[in-house]
């Protein structure tokens, strides 16, 4: 870090060895607070909300079904962020971010596309078709696969970081593709039943379910990207003497 | 600094570029993204018609009509401007039901008759419960106008 930034305190938590032990302290926090979170969710989603007029019970699949898909969305433009703030300003932490992030995101956009396809047989008729939104959700999937698979191909860790960043910022253009792909071309997938320019067309106790389970995909995502980032970074500073005392703090301990 | 705004600038402008080539490219294709047409584009002469392809709208109100085999069904799918007449042979979604969504896939004779070889139910993002479903229809049948 350079003297200018002496000033912000924020920057205090990009430095390692100030981030490590922070992670390890919130990270059952988050956990609990998802298992709590995904407890109330299911409950409002499997028992108090109604059943749907025209769907039946088959709609319930939203419980898990937009979660996971707004979470895939959003992890990757994380991803992105945290690449492009890595390539500026050279801070190697928030290259292992994006990549304790990605597994993550691959999960959410794997349920995203399964969940959606066991719904979409007895509703649609169909498990799978190539409109727009599927074709672009897939390609979410495969551009997580690419990051991972590259990341983790080369050997050495700047030269991963920095062909891990550009496939992250060339793939957050697929992003804003997914999310308007409803509203720009005819899909077979309805369009948003929630979003920030309408009212939610949806039962209250329904869209209160989802909200719960979108809380909850939240406070999971933050868990184990805080628990995954951890051994990344010891892994990276293993050279140093800080990463030398945890090891030997921690290894004393058993 | 010099050289951390250098590259906020080469990434900043490398995604904006991309964003505008990929922008470009969808604009280009746009007549291959779309799922369907609508029965308007077809009567228009905008869609495939030499080919399969598919038209997209609602099942019209009172179309549906089961021949005596059981299995083949006629109805008429319109975006409420025009109306194509559909053949199908096969079992329907459960969500198939005359005023609702659909999409069918197949090829235009030159009667006008739209040969359908697969028919999907198209649901729509409003979810309710039976309830609020039936105090709705009894609203619309009531004369008042609803927003939908």
């Amino acid at each position: 870090m350079n003297s200018s930034q002496r000033g912000f305190r924020i920057f205090r938590f990009a430095a390692p060895q100030v981030f490590y032990p922070l992670a390890g302290r919130l990270a059952p926090w988050f956990a609990a607070a998802a298992v709590a979170l995904t407890l109330v969710g299911l409950w409002l989603g499997f028992v108090v909300a109604p059943t749907d007029a025209t769907q039946g019970e088959v709609y319930r699949v939203i419980f898990i079904h937009v979660p996971a898909a707004w979470m895939s969305m959003f992890i990757y433009l994380v991803m992105a962020f945290w690449s492009a703030v890595g390539l500026v300003m050279n801070t190697r932490l928030s290259f292992v971010m994006s990549q304790a992030l990605a597994p993550t995101g691959a999960i959410f956009c794997f349920v995203a596309l399964w969940t959606g396809a066991l719904w979409g047989k007895p509703t649609w008729g169909a498990y799978w078709v190539w409109d727009a939104r599927l074709t672009s959700q897939l390609l979410l999937l495969f551009l997580y696969f690419g990051f991972i698979a590259l990341t983790r191909a080369i050997e050495d860790p700047r030269r991963a970081d920095r062909a891990g960043a550009i496939i992250a910022l060339v793939g957050a253009v697929n992003v804003p593709i997914i999310y308007f792909s409803v509203k720009w071309w005819n899909t077979l997938h309805q369009g948003a039943s929630v979003s920030l320019t309408k009212a939610p067309s949806m039962a209250t106790t329904m869209l209160a379910g989802m909200l719960v389970m979108a809380f909850a995909a939240w406070a999971y995502t933050l868990a184990v990207t805080l628990w995954r980032v951890r051994p990344m970074i010891l892994e990276r500073e293993r050279h140093t003497e800080w990463v030398g005392e945890v090891l030997e703090r921690e290894g004393g301990r058993k | 600094m010099k050289a951390r705004s250098k590259r906020l600038m080469l990434v900043g402008g490398g995604v904006a570029l991309l964003a505008a080539a990929v922008a470009l490219v969808l604009s280009a294709f746009q007549q291959n993204l779309v799922f369907f047409h609508t029965p308007t584009e077809v009567m228009e002469g905008k869609a495939p018609t030499g080919k399969t392809f598919r038209i997209g709208g609602l099942v019209e109100d009172g179309s549906i009509q089961r021949e005596a085999d059981g299995l083949t069904v006629r109805f008429a799918i319109t975006d409420t401007a025009k109306v194509i007449p559909v053949s199908y042979r096969g079992t329907l979604p459960d969500l198939f039901k005359e005023g609702k969504g659909a999409v069918v896939q197949g090829t235009l004779g030159p009667d006008g008759q739209f040969r359908a070889t697969e028919v999907l139910a198209k649901h729509d993002e409003n979810y309710m419960p039976p309830e609020a479903a039936h105090a709705l229809e009894q609203a619309h049948k009531a004369g008042m106008t609803v927003s939908q």
